[in-house]
């Protein structure tokens, strides 16, 4: 057989048909789902008289719009104020109990963001199809699995007959090699990458990340990563399976056991793409010329590093961008030439399926601890990915410094993300958030959303405006 | 999705042009988390003279008495006789969930808008576009006549009236198949559902992880 990439291993092996359109059926080994994509789907199915094909094979929980106060939670579903999201939340559970699929429910303490907990459980594994009605699900990919977000109908679709119809996407390759600063983080890593290519620029292609930067990544910085790719347009982002990944996926509760373990492994060790494999586009990049990234505009692909200030559109030759940029400047309330360090921020999010596992709150806490958060900044908090992540967290006494710094430690969910409960920005506000898009009025209506690492959202939280991370902690790298 | 095949139904009247999919289901009762129960609320804002809200018990609201839906000689009506441009604005699919869920099985208008059109069809509910003077000719008869019936035979593309008169209409083939036999996307798919199990029959063997149900 000739040498074929990681996608290409990942779509043959899940080939169920081809069909005369250029279509295929995919089989889908794992299904997330959360509450408000998947309601429609479970009607869909009732009113056909169709159940899940195979209903252990579906990992459910709650996390768009559940509260993230303990006074909320509290009381578990009958707590949550909104009563849309209640109504949500109840079906979920309801839909779940009735036709047997594996739930964490609000107050278990797995719960947790859908991209979070696939990986934390194991229910997320390399060589796997997963699909989620969510657009990052690519956040798997850094399994080795080929991953991807899907709609409300084809979450009934999956449901109904495991499958997918899905088009072969081309294959791109984005290396990284070299060595990072110790103050690079994997975050300031894709946001690079998507200042790079553009939003648009993985659009129709499965993108694989490679070179000594990847190799050298922490499964959750790699998870980071992927979870960025459908913001560079890439519907799957992954990353080759070596021991880092058969390391983390070893003893997780559902992973296998026994000889089947050996199995696994042997089969995942050859999910990597072979010398010679054809990619449709390689782009490459050095690590050593990554700083720390900060988003000035509308758009994840408008980003700087910290030591630069707001570009000046009119530096801009192409028309349609610098119209973009002029009204992305106008959105957030920013002038050309202004330093990055300027922007005085309201609020701090450090939370979401981008940056909510225990390293990003370790690399916060390591930021935070020690300081106080500046007056000027109304409100930061720190909303772990999952109830697991939070309990380590709690563990290593984590949650203390963040407390002690008068930063809020929430209960695990979305939040601030998507602003789908009642963690918002207000019109006009600043934020530092962690989280994957800044689109406008995505964190509320009105909201400015900066896109950082955790590190750097701790810095700002601390200083008020945007530092270098190495300021806050002496020169040390966080 | 349900069949499509032959259909007889009393037929009532939607009398005016450009009905959008606002009019066919208003905004606020989008925020359910159901395809289901739209049929209550369907034309709301023409039906009823009050606001309706989500979740509401509509037994008890005021009905227009104007409104010809509300009319006994129309109840149970399964087709719509309806004008130009039938289902602009929206791509909601609750449009065509809210007619199916009221119990309308085919809409009959000159032109429909091309969104809703394609809603139709992967809801089990048949429009069926006729020239707008036959369409003009069905809507007197009905108004003349209570108790009108059009009988809709997919299989035939006919649109038969009481007096035995028929007409014929246009349907692109892969949908008419679709229709004839229930099947949507899922439908599709499963028609390989065999496939799907060898599939599986031979990965259980390569790969058997994969098949450990979460507990
Ligand atoms: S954290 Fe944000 S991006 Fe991630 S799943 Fe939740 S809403 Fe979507």
């Amino acid at each position: 057989m000739s040498a074929r990439t990681l996608y290409d291993k990942l779509w043959d092996a899940h080939l169920v048909q081809k069909r005369d359109d250029g279509s295929a059926l995919i089989y889908i080994d794992r299904h997330i789902i959360h509450e408000v994509t998947s309601p429609q789907a479970f009607e869909g199915l009732r009113l056909a008289g169709r159940k899940p094909w195979r209903a252990d094979s579906i990992l459910a929980t709650p996390d768009h719009n559940v509260p993230t106060t303990l006074k909320e939670r509290a009381s578990g579903v009958s707590g949550i104020q909104d009563p849309v999201s209640l109504i949500q939340v109840k079906t979920l559970d309801d839909n779940c109990d009735e036709y047997g699929i594996t739930e964490y429910k609000i107050n278990d303490q797995r719960q947790g963001i859908v991209h979070v907990i696939g990986p934390e459980s194991g229910a997320s594994l390399p060589g796997m199809t997963i699909v989620c009605g969510d657009s990052h699900t690519a956040t798997n990919g850094a399994l080795g699995a080929l991953a991807h977000g899907i709609g409300t109908s084809e979450v009934e679709h999956v449901m109904a007959t495991q499958c997918l119809v899905a088009k072969k996407m081309k294959n791109m390759l984005i290396r990284v090699d070299g060595q990072l600063r110790p103050d690079v983080t994997s975050k300031d890593v894709v946001l690079a990458i998507i200042a790079k290519i553009g939003t648009a620029g993985g659009t129709g292609y499965a993108v694989e990340f490679g070179g000594d930067v990847f190799r050298n990544m922490s499964m959750e910085g790699r998870m980071t990563v992927c979870n960025m790719a459908i913001e560079a347009g890439a519907r799957a982002g992954m990353v080759a399976v070596d021991q880092t990944t058969i390391d983390y996926v070893e003893g997780r509760p559902y992973a296998p056991k026994g000889e089947n373990w050996e199995k696994a492994v042997q089969a995942w060790r050859d999910l990597k793409s072979d010398d010679g494999a054809h990619f449709d586009r390689v782009v490459e990049m050095r690590g050593e010329d990554i700083k720390p990234q900060v988003s000035w505009g509308t758009s994840p692909e408008m980003v700087v590093s910290i030591d630069d200030n707001v570009p000046d559109p009119e530096a801009e030759q192409d028309a349609v961008k610098r119209e973009s940029m002029k009204r992305a400047l106008q959105y957030m309330g920013l002038s050309a030439g202004q330093p990055m360090r300027s922007i005085q921020l309201d609020r701090v999010f450090i939370g979401s399926c981008t940056n909510s596992r225990i390293e990003d709150i370790r690399a916060a806490a390591a930021v935070v601890r020690g300081h106080r958060k500046a007056d000027s900044v109304k409100e930061a908090i720190v909303v772990p990915g999952s109830g697991s992540v939070k309990a380590q967290a709690e563990r290593e006494g984590l949650d203390k410094i963040f407390i002690e710094a008068g930063i809020e430690w929430r209960e695990p969910g979305c939040s601030m993300c998507l602003a789908m409960n009642a963690d918002k920005l207000g019109a006009g506000e600043h934020c530092a958030s962690t989280s994957n898009r800044n689109f406008e009025g995505r964190q509320g209506y009105g909201g400015r959303t900066h896109l950082v690492s955790p590190a750097m959202a701790a810095a700002a939280a601390i200083a008020g405006h945007f530092v270098d991370v190495r300021e806050i902690t002496g020169g040390q790298a966080a | 999705m349900k069949s499509f095949t032959k259909i007889t139904g009393i037929a009532a009247p939607m009398d005016r042009a450009n009905v959008d999919t606002d009019m066919i289901i208003p905004k606020q009762f989008l925020k359910s988390i159901k395809r289901t129960g739209f049929g209550k609320n369907l034309f709301d804002e023409l039906r009823y003279l009050d606001e309706g809200q989500p979740d509401q018990d509509c037994s008890g609201r005021p009905l227009n008495p104007e409104f010809p839906l509300n009319f006994p000689r129309y109840r149970n009506a399964k087709v719509l006789l309806a004008r130009e441009n039938f289902g602009c604005g929206s791509s909601r699919e609750h449009a065509p969930w809210a007619l199916d869920d009221y119990g309308f099985r085919c809409i009959i208008a000159p032109s429909f808008a091309e969104i809703f059109y394609n809603n139709c069809f992967k809801n089990g509910l048949l429009p069926i576009v006729l020239d707008a003077d036959i369409v003009d000719r069905l809507f007197k008869e009905m108004y003349a006549q209570e108790g009108y019936e059009l009988t809709i035979d997919l299989e035939a593309q006919t649109v038969k009236t009481p007096s035995g008169e028929t007409f014929e209409f246009e349907i692109d083939e892969f949908r008419k198949h679709c229709l004839l036999n229930g099947l949507d996307d899922i439908g599709l798919t499963l028609e390989h559902e065999d496939a799907i199990k060898a599939y599986e029959a031979q990965r259980r063997q390569e790969a058997p992880w994969l098949f450990d149900g979460l507990r």
